[in-house]
C-alpha cells in the first residue's frame, strides 16, 4: 500500500497562445512520504514554480493527477479548493508572506481562524511554536518591526500551525543573508521531519539542499535528476553553481 | 473573521483612516447642512399654509396658485361656505408691515395676515387666546415673531403701514401666540379681516371694509366626501376659482421649486463627490494590497472573506466618518445666528444619513470587485 501524503502521476501543464505551445511542466510523476523534505531546484523557466502552484491547487494542470492523502481535488470548485489549501497545506512564499497589520502571533492564528480552530489551547501551541523558532521577545511585533530572517520564521510558524498535511515553501531563503537562510531550512527541515509531514521546497540556492531529504532537479518542466543519497546531497549542498550538479552518482 | 481583519487594519493605520474619516465627516457636514438649509428655506416659505388646517385652498383662475397674484370677492368666501360637502371656509388675506421695536433699532418685516376668527386660516394660539373680532386692536402673534421682539401676552406692538403716502403707526396688544407659522419667509401678525383690511398697506387710506378683497380661501372638508369630488364642485359652482391642494399651492410660491430644485443639486452633486472620494480612497488602498490579497487568497482565505473584508472595512470607516460629520453639523447648527434658516426635521436627517452611509459601499463596489479577482497566484509571482 502506498504511503506517500502526496503523490503526481504524470502531471503536465501546457500552456497555449495563439499558435505557440509551451510545455511548462511535462509528465512529472513523484511521491512524498511523511516526514520527507524535498527541494525543487532547476534554472528560471524549468516548472518548478509551476509545479508547485499545480501542487497547492493554484494552477489546474493539463494532464495528470495529485493526490494528497490519496484525495484528488480535481473536480472541486474554487471555494473546495481554498477549504482544501486552508486545511491540508501549508505555504511560506518568498515575499509579502505575512499580513502587514497583524502581530506575528496573530499571523500565525490567523490559520487558526481561517479554519475555525481558534481556541485558547491552539492559541497557546501557536505561541509556542513562535517561542520555538526564537520569536519570544518579537510575539507582539508587527511585521514591519520584523528582521526578513525573523519574518520568514513567522511564516514557517503560520504554515505548521493548522496541522497541514503537506507544506510548500517558494523560495523561503530569497532575500535572507546566507547564515539566515539556513537557519531558516533548517528549523523548516525539523519541524517537517518530526511532525511527519510532506515537505517541498523550491529554490535556486543549493547550499540550502543539506537540510532536505531528497533534490529533484527540473530541466525544460521534466524531472532531470532525483538525488536522495544524503552524501551526494551534501556534495551538491557544498556547491554553489547549478550547473555543478552533475558532479554527484545521480539514480 | 471580515470585522476582526477590517477593524485590525483600521486600528493598526489608524491616522490614515481617521483622517479619511475626517474627508468623510467634511462632505457629511456639508450634505447635512444643505439639507438643512433646504428644509428651512422651505418652512421659512411654507409654514404657514403647510399648517393650515384645510385641505384646499381656492385661488382667482389663472393666477398660477400665486397667493399675492390671486383676488377673490368676499362674496365668493360665503358661497364657498354654503356648498355641500365643504366642513368650514375661512378667507385669507396677506400684506406686509414693519413691526417697530425701537427708535433707534430697525423696524422688522413680518406677513401682516388677515383671517376669520374660528375659521379654516386662523391658526389656534398655544398661549393666551384664538383671535377674536372684537375689540378690533388685537393680534396673534407666532412663535418668530414673539421670539424676534420679545413679545408676550398682553404687550402692546406697533406696526408701521403705509397709508397713501405716509407711513402711520398702529397698535395692537398680543392677545395669543401661535407656533411658527412663518409665510413668505417672515414672521407673522394675524388679525381679523376688518382690522387687516383698514391697517394694511394701501394708496387710499380711507378705502377699507368689513368684506374686504381675499386673496385666497382655505377649505375644509367633511369626512364624506372625496377631495377630488368637491374641487369640481367648487369651481363648477363658484366662477372664476381654480383649486388646489395644500402641497401645490407652496409649491407654486415664486422661487420655491427653483430654490429646492438648486439645493438638491447641490446635494446630489454633494453625494456624487463622496461616492467619487470613497472610490477612490478604497480602489487605492486595494491596489496596494494585491499582493498581500493574493496571498490571502493562497493559503485558503475564501474569496467571500476578502470581499467582505473590504466591504465591512468601508462600512466603519464611512460610519464613523458620518457620526462625526452629524455630531459637527449639530454642534455647528447650534451656533448659527437665528437668521440662517437651517432646520433638521427626524426625516430628513435619517434620509440624508442614510444615503451618506450607502455612498460608501456603492463608492467602494469598484474595489471590491477589484479584491474579489485577484488571482491566489499572484503570491507566487505568476
Amino acid at each position: 500500500m502506498d504511503s506517500s501524503i502526496l503523490n503526481t502521476v504524470d502531471l503536465s501543464k501546457t500552456y497555449r497562445t495563439n499558435d505557440l505551445v509551451v510545455r511548462a511542466v511535462s509528465k512529472v510523476s513523484l511521491q512524498v512520504h511523511p516526514g520527507e523534505f524535498i527541494a525543487l531546484v532547476g534554472p528560471s523557466g524549468s516548472g518548478k514554480t509551476t509545479m508547485l502552484a499545480m501542487l497547492a491547487t493554484l494552477l489546474e494542470s493539463t494532464e495528470g493527477h495529485i493526490y494528497i492523502d490519496g484525495k484528488s481535488f480535481e473536480n472541486m470548485n474554487q471555494n473546495q479548493r481554498a477549504k482544501f489549501r486552508r486545511q491540508k497545506i501549508g505555504f511560506t512564499f518568498q515575499d509579502n508572506n505575512l499580513v502587514p497589520y497583524l502581530t506575528a502571533i496573530e499571523n500565525v492564528e490567523l490559520m487558526l481562524r481561517l479554519n475555525h480552530i481558534y481556541t485558547p489551547p491552539q492559541a497557546k501551541r501557536a505561541k509556542d511554536l513562535l517561542l520555538r523558532l526564537g520569536l519570544d521577545e518579537q510575539l507582539h511585533s508587527l511585521p514591519s518591526q520584523l528582521s526578513k530572517g525573523q519574518q520568514q520564521r513567522v511564516a514557517i510558524a503560520r504554515s505548521l500551525i493548522h496541522d497541514p498535511r503537506v507544506v510548500l515553501a517558494d523560495e523561503p531563503t530569497a532575500s535572507l543573508d546566507t547564515q539566515r537562510a539556513k537557519q531558516v531550512v533548517q528549523i523548516f527541515a525539523d519541524l517537517i521531519h518530526e511532525e511527519k509531514r510532506a515537505g517541498i521546497m523550491v529554490t535556486h540556492d543549493l547550499r540550502m539542499c543539506k537540510y532536505v531529504d531528497k533534490v529533484i532537479q527540473m530541466v525544460d518542466g521534466s524531472i532531470n535528476r532525483i538525488i536522495d543519497d544524503q552524501s551526494d546531497i551534501d556534495v551538491l549542498a557544498g556547491t554553489s553553481e547549478f550547473d555543478k550538479l552533475s558532479t554527484p552518482a545521480i539514480r | 473573521m471580515a470585522i476582526y481583519l477590517s477593524f485590525k487594519e483600521i486600528w493598526r493605520n489608524r491616522t490614515k483612516y481617521f483622517l479619511f474619516s475626517l474627508v468623510i465627516a467634511l462632505i457629511s457636514v456639508l450634505v447635512l447642512f444643505t439639507a438643512g438649509l433646504g428644509e428651512g428655506l422651505a418652512t421659512n416659505n411654507k409654514e404657514y399654509l403647510e399648517k393650515l388646517d384645510a385641505q384646499l385652498l381656492i385661488f382667482q383662475t389663472d393666477v398660477s396658485f400665486s397667493t399675492i397674484e390671486s383676488r377673490l370677492d368676499y362674496k365668493k368666501y360665503k358661497r364657498a361656505r354654503r356648498i355641500s360637502g365643504i366642513a368650514d371656509a375661512g378667507p385669507i388675506a396677506f400684506s406686509n408691515v414693519k413691526v417697530v421695536i425701537a427708535k433707534d433699532e430697525e423696524p422688522i418685516d413680518v406677513s401682516f395676515i388677515g383671517v376669520e376668527p374660528d375659521r379654516p386660516g386662523a391658526p389656534k394660539a398655544i398661549t393666551g387666546s384664538d383671535l377674536r373680532s372684537y375689540p378690533s386692536k388685537i393680534a396673534l402673534i407666532d412663535q418668530s415673531t414673539a421670539d424676534l421682539i420679545d413679545a408676550k401676552i398682553g404687550d402692546k406692538i406697533t406696526i408701521k403701514s403705509t397709508q397713501g403716502t405716509e407711513d402711520k403707526l398702529y397698535d395692537l396688544t398680543v392677545t395669543g401666540i401661535a407656533g411658527g407659522q412663518r409665510y413668505f419667509f417672515r414672521p407673522s401678525i394675524f388679525v381679523s379681516l376688518t382690522t387687516w383690511d383698514k391697517y394694511r398697506p394701501k394708496s387710499d387710506p380711507d378705502s377699507y371694509s368689513t368684506q374686504p378683497v381675499l386673496n385666497v380661501i382655505a377649505v375644509k372638508a367633511d369626512n364624506t366626501t372625496s377631495i377630488p369630488y368637491l374641487e369640481n364642485a367648487i369651481t363648477n359652482i363658484i366662477d372664476d376659482v381654480e383649486v388646489t391642494d395644500i402641497t401645490t399651492a407652496y409649491e407654486s410660491a415664486p422661487g420655491y421649486s427653483e430654490q429646492q430644485g438648486t439645493l438638491n443639486t447641490i446635494k446630489g452633486f454633494t453625494f456624487l463627490i463622496g461616492t467619487l472620494v470613497i472610490g477612490g480612497f478604497f480602489q487605492i488602498q486595494i491596489l496596494q494590497k494585491l499582493p498581500q490579497i493574493g496571498m490571502l487568497k493562497a493559503i485558503g482565505a475564501p474569496n467571500r472573506l476578502v470581499s467582505a473584508t473590504a466591504i465591512s472595512q468601508i462600512i466603519l470607516v464611512s460610519l464613523f466618518g458620518v457620526i462625526i460629520g452629524t455630531l459637527a453639523t449639530f454642534a455647528l447648527a447650534v451656533t448659527l445666528p437665528s437668521n440662517v434658516p437651517v432646520y433638521f426635521t427626524a426625516s430628513s436627517v435619517v434620509v440624508t444619513i442614510v444615503t451618506l452611509l450607502l455612498i460608501g459601499p456603492v463608492g467602494g463596489l469598484l474595489s471590491i470587485r477589484m479584491a474579489h479577482k485577484v488571482e491566489p497566484l499572484t503570491a507566487l509571482d505568476m
